[in-house]
């Protein structure tokens, strides 16, 4: 397949609305439909976080006096739902791969961006269908898992929104890894080859396949799902033989690896990022590129940890224990990785730097105790309690959240061509890194002594570690605001930033602040090593 | 370079003494008062040692890299073009991978002695006798003969509450009482969605599923009241599904199944 995308494609960008316009435009740039994925997954976080603040309030209190205890189950619904496919999913995937994979293939734009700008613009109408959901008859309230037969039995309306929901979501993120995979293999550059390109190419391509093979997979689950709520079809309600615990295994064959769809692109951000910052090539690029494979099948394999207390045969748990506590090695590797490419490099710290180094320490700690989760034994005593449910909160809050909030750090110069308040953003650093922890580490506890998950009210011998979790989420949302007062604040007067602030060596550094539309005014530059730093700069071109 | 690695050694060990003091010292845990409850409990404080050592060690490492190899206002230029070190790397991938074996090797022993594993036999017996196929949760107990001897209750749930029905006796109740130091098995079904049996204090966990029977079996070594807690989301009132558990001396159980046993129904 050879790229012209020369005369058409020039006569479709006329076409295109110019300056803020464009935003709310369909257009086919992968830059622009990447800040549109960006933009409209933090409005979406904001929501979520709001709901987030209910459920600690309302744990602020052993009663359950905040709100009814159905609308309580709908807000744990609409949180979880929300966070995963209309905040971490979309920006981890599309806002920051839409931006920054076409730059690091050296190409002008997406394989197919047509469908690239399909995929992000089913996103707002069904996150907007899933919020309004709660105005019909109340939102689906049987947790973001809806298993049947809860979801079944719980008020139609709410959970046929909530499939419908999920299965457009669900398109977006195919229709985007079908995306990646084409870009990534076959838009690159000539002379680039697989083994130059930067790892957050590789962390993509992994994601993507885990994407590709296992969405339709939950696709599918949720339409029986459908069958059952409105054509009494029998597929998973016991009422009618169904069989409660087949709906479990189709539904973590997609949701285990969702969470390496979640992580597996922070781990490729990270990757960028601390290089640059820290003055030093990332160490080991090729046990990082086969780690991450490794994740990717090993992250197909291990579906079944999410339900050792179901009623699995003994065989299959210790199977399934034996291959999520593997999963430990390859992320490991990355880790130690990491931590030697800071060592003897000459740091600055910054914010991008100090979410990113938080991002070590957290997902360290959310890994260690995933290893003591996969363990038969242990996983029967806490399995659904908030010792899950902080375990979960420090892999993909701790972990891919702070990647997300570095990330903005580290490219927001790129996109709007001016600085961050640095003052500003290391104080949503500190904020952010002690509500956080003051709001999950706690959770490990209650999870421990007898408080199990996605409950109202809970025992009064618990009241006083909620409510430090509850003031550490108090916390969290209040680190919101230095955020957007300094986003706010830069994109009208920050710093000039010039076109590569940070002398960075990766493509997307080597045309001007904000880039221009066709991405470099000449030809691509061949990027070789995206790395090279302290070598000398004249190799590259 | 001599002194380099007496400081490594000394840091290494001062995080080895530190997880060591608190992996012993710290208690996270409730009360232990089943048979499984100690040795949940070993395999607990042996994960959580491990998890200190590195947690600590590698949030060490980030901190003093931040500090040491910080860039000084007077410095330019770039660190070291240090691209990767294979045999490094083979260490930092053997050594989890030993680690993560052991552990996994080590949980499959803890399991075995909790009777995960011996579960499989009995269940088979348990499917051609009766033809009806059963699931098994945790338990103690194996042998046949235990299985019939042993106090046998059956447990429905429904939203929001459990029901212990005592076959012997011939009586439904809202409470569960057992003896202690005896083995117990329960037969667990619900009736509408799926629910968990859950007693912290026995470390113990069972999901009860509507349209599939499962069984759980636990020996309580302590006597007292224990909450039994429903673990899987099954509705409004899910926070509220609660009931007790009274672990009792064999003649107080006794006293208490008698004063309930109801005589058989003559039809």
């Amino acid at each position: 397949m050879t790229i012209s995308i020369d005369p058409q494609k020039t006569n479709n960008e006329s076409l295109q609305p110019k300056g803020w316009l464009r935003y709310f435009s369909f257009s086919l740039d992968h830059k622009v439909i990447g800040i549109q994925y960006l933009v409209c997954g933090f409005l979406f976080y904001l929501i979520g976080g709001t709901l987030a603040s209910a459920i600690r309030i309302e744990l602020a209190s052993p009663m359950s006096d905040f709100m009814p205890r159905d609308v309580y189950n709908q807000v744990l619904t609409l949180h979880g739902t929300i966070m995963i496919f209309l905040w971490i999913v979309p920006v981890v995937n599309g806002a920051f791969g839409n931006y920054l994979i076409p730059f690091y293939v050296g190409a002008r734009d997406m394989a197919f961006p047509r469908l690239n700008a399909v995929a992000f613009w089913l996103i707002p109408p069904s996150g907007l269908m899933l919020v309004a959901s709660y105005f019909v008859d109340g939102a689906a309230q049987a947790g973001w898992t809806a298993y049947p037969p809860l979801s079944i039995t719980t008020p139609q309306s709410g959970q046929i929104i909530w499939i419908l929901s999920v299965l457009l979501l669900g398109g977006s993120s195919i229709f985007g890894g079908i995306n990646f995979i084409a870009t990534i293999i076959k838009l690159r550059r000539p002379g680039l080859k697989l083994m130059q390109l930067p790892m957050y190419c590789w962390a993509m391509l992994g994601t993507s396949l885990l994407v590709v093979l296992s969405t339709p997979v939950l696709a599918g689950t949720l339409i029986l799902l459908s069958f059952d709520i409105i054509a009494n079809t029998g597929f998973f309600n016991p009422v009618l033989g169904g069989n409660v615990v087949v709906y479990q295994h189709l539904f973590w064959f997609y949701s285990h690896p969702a969470v390496y769809i979640m992580v597996l692109p922070a781990f490729g951000l990270v990757s960028e990022i601390l290089p640059v910052h820290a003055r030093k090539p990332l160490f080991g690029y090729t046990t990082m590129v086969f780690s991450i494979m490794g994740i990717v099948v090993l992250g197909l394999v291990v579906w079944a940890h999410h339900m050792f207390t179901s009623g699995t045969p003994p065989w299959m748990r210790l199977f399934f224990t034996i291959a999520t506590a593997f999963i430990a090695v390859p992320t490991g590797i990355k880790f130690f990785n990491w931590v030697a490419t800071l060592w003897g490099g000459k740091i600055s710290i910054n914010s991008a730097m100090l979410f990113s180094c938080g991002f070590i320490i957290n997902f360290v700690f959310g890994g260690i105790t995933g290893v003591a989760l996969a363990q038969v034994p242990f996983d029967i005593h806490v399995h659904d309690t908030y010792f899950v449910v902080a375990h979960f909160h420090y892999i993909v809050y701790g972990g891919t959240v702070f990647i997300i909030f570095s990330s903005i750090y580290h490219w927001f110069p790129k996109v709007t061509g001016k600085m961050l308040n640095e003052k500003l953003g290391i104080l949503h650093f500190i904020i952010t890194f002690i509500g956080f922890n003051l709001c999950f580490a706690p959770q490990h506890w209650l999870g421990l002594n007898g408080m199990p998950r996605r409950v109202a009210e809970y025992d009064p011998q618990f009241q006083f570690v909620n409510q430090i979790s509850s003031l550490g989420a108090l916390l969290m949302a209040i680190s919101t605001i230095p955020f957007l007062i300094n986003v706010f604040l830069s994109v009208r007067n920050g710093k000039d930033a010039g076109d590569n602030p940070w002398n960075a060596l990766t493509p997307e550094w080597l045309t001007s602040s904000p880039p221009p539309v066709e991405n470099w005014e000449g030809e691509a530059p061949l990027v070789e090593e995206p790395y090279g730093y302290g070598k000398e700069i004249s190799e590259q071109k | 370079m001599l002194n380099k690695n007496i400081y490594l050694i000394l840091i290494i060990s001062l995080v080895f003494a530190i997880s060591f003091w608190i992996g012993f010292n710290v208690n996270l845990l409730p009360a232990e008062a089943s048979i499984n409850a100690p040795i949940y409990d070993e395999l607990f404080k042996i994960l959580f040692i491990i998890g200190l050592i590195i947690f600590i060690g590698m949030t060490i490492a980030v901190i003093y890299s931040l500090f040491k190899f910080r860039k000084r206002n007077d410095q330019i230029g770039d660190g070291i073009a240090l691209e990767g070190n294979l045999s490094l790397e083979i260490v930092w991938t053997i050594i989890p991978s030993i680690i993560v074996l052991l552990i996994g090797l080590y949980s499959y022993n803890i399991y075995d002695r909790m009777g995960g594993m011996k579960e499989l036999n009995h269940n088979h017996e348990m499917m051609s006798s009766n033809t009806e196929k059963i699931w098994a949760g945790i338990s103690q107990t194996s042998d046949n003969e235990i299985a019939i001897n042993n106090l046998s209750i059956e447990v429905s749930a429904m939203q929001f509450a459990f029901l212990f029905n005592y076959p012997k006796g011939n009586f439904i109740s809202g409470e569960l009482h057992v003896p202690v130091d005896q083995k117990v098995s329960m037969k667990m079904e619900s009736k509408d969605v799926i629910h968990a049996f859950w007693v912290p204090e026995f470390r113990i966990k069972q999901d009860i599923i509507p349209g599939q029977p499962t069984i759980l079996n636990f020996t309580p070594t302590k006597v007292g009241k224990y909450p039994i807690i429903c673990a899987e989301l099954c509705g409004p009132y899910h926070g509220g599904m609660r009931a007790s558990i009274v672990v009792e001396e064999e003649s107080d159980y006794n006293e208490w199944f008698n004063k309930n046993k109801k005589p058989e129904v003559n039809l």
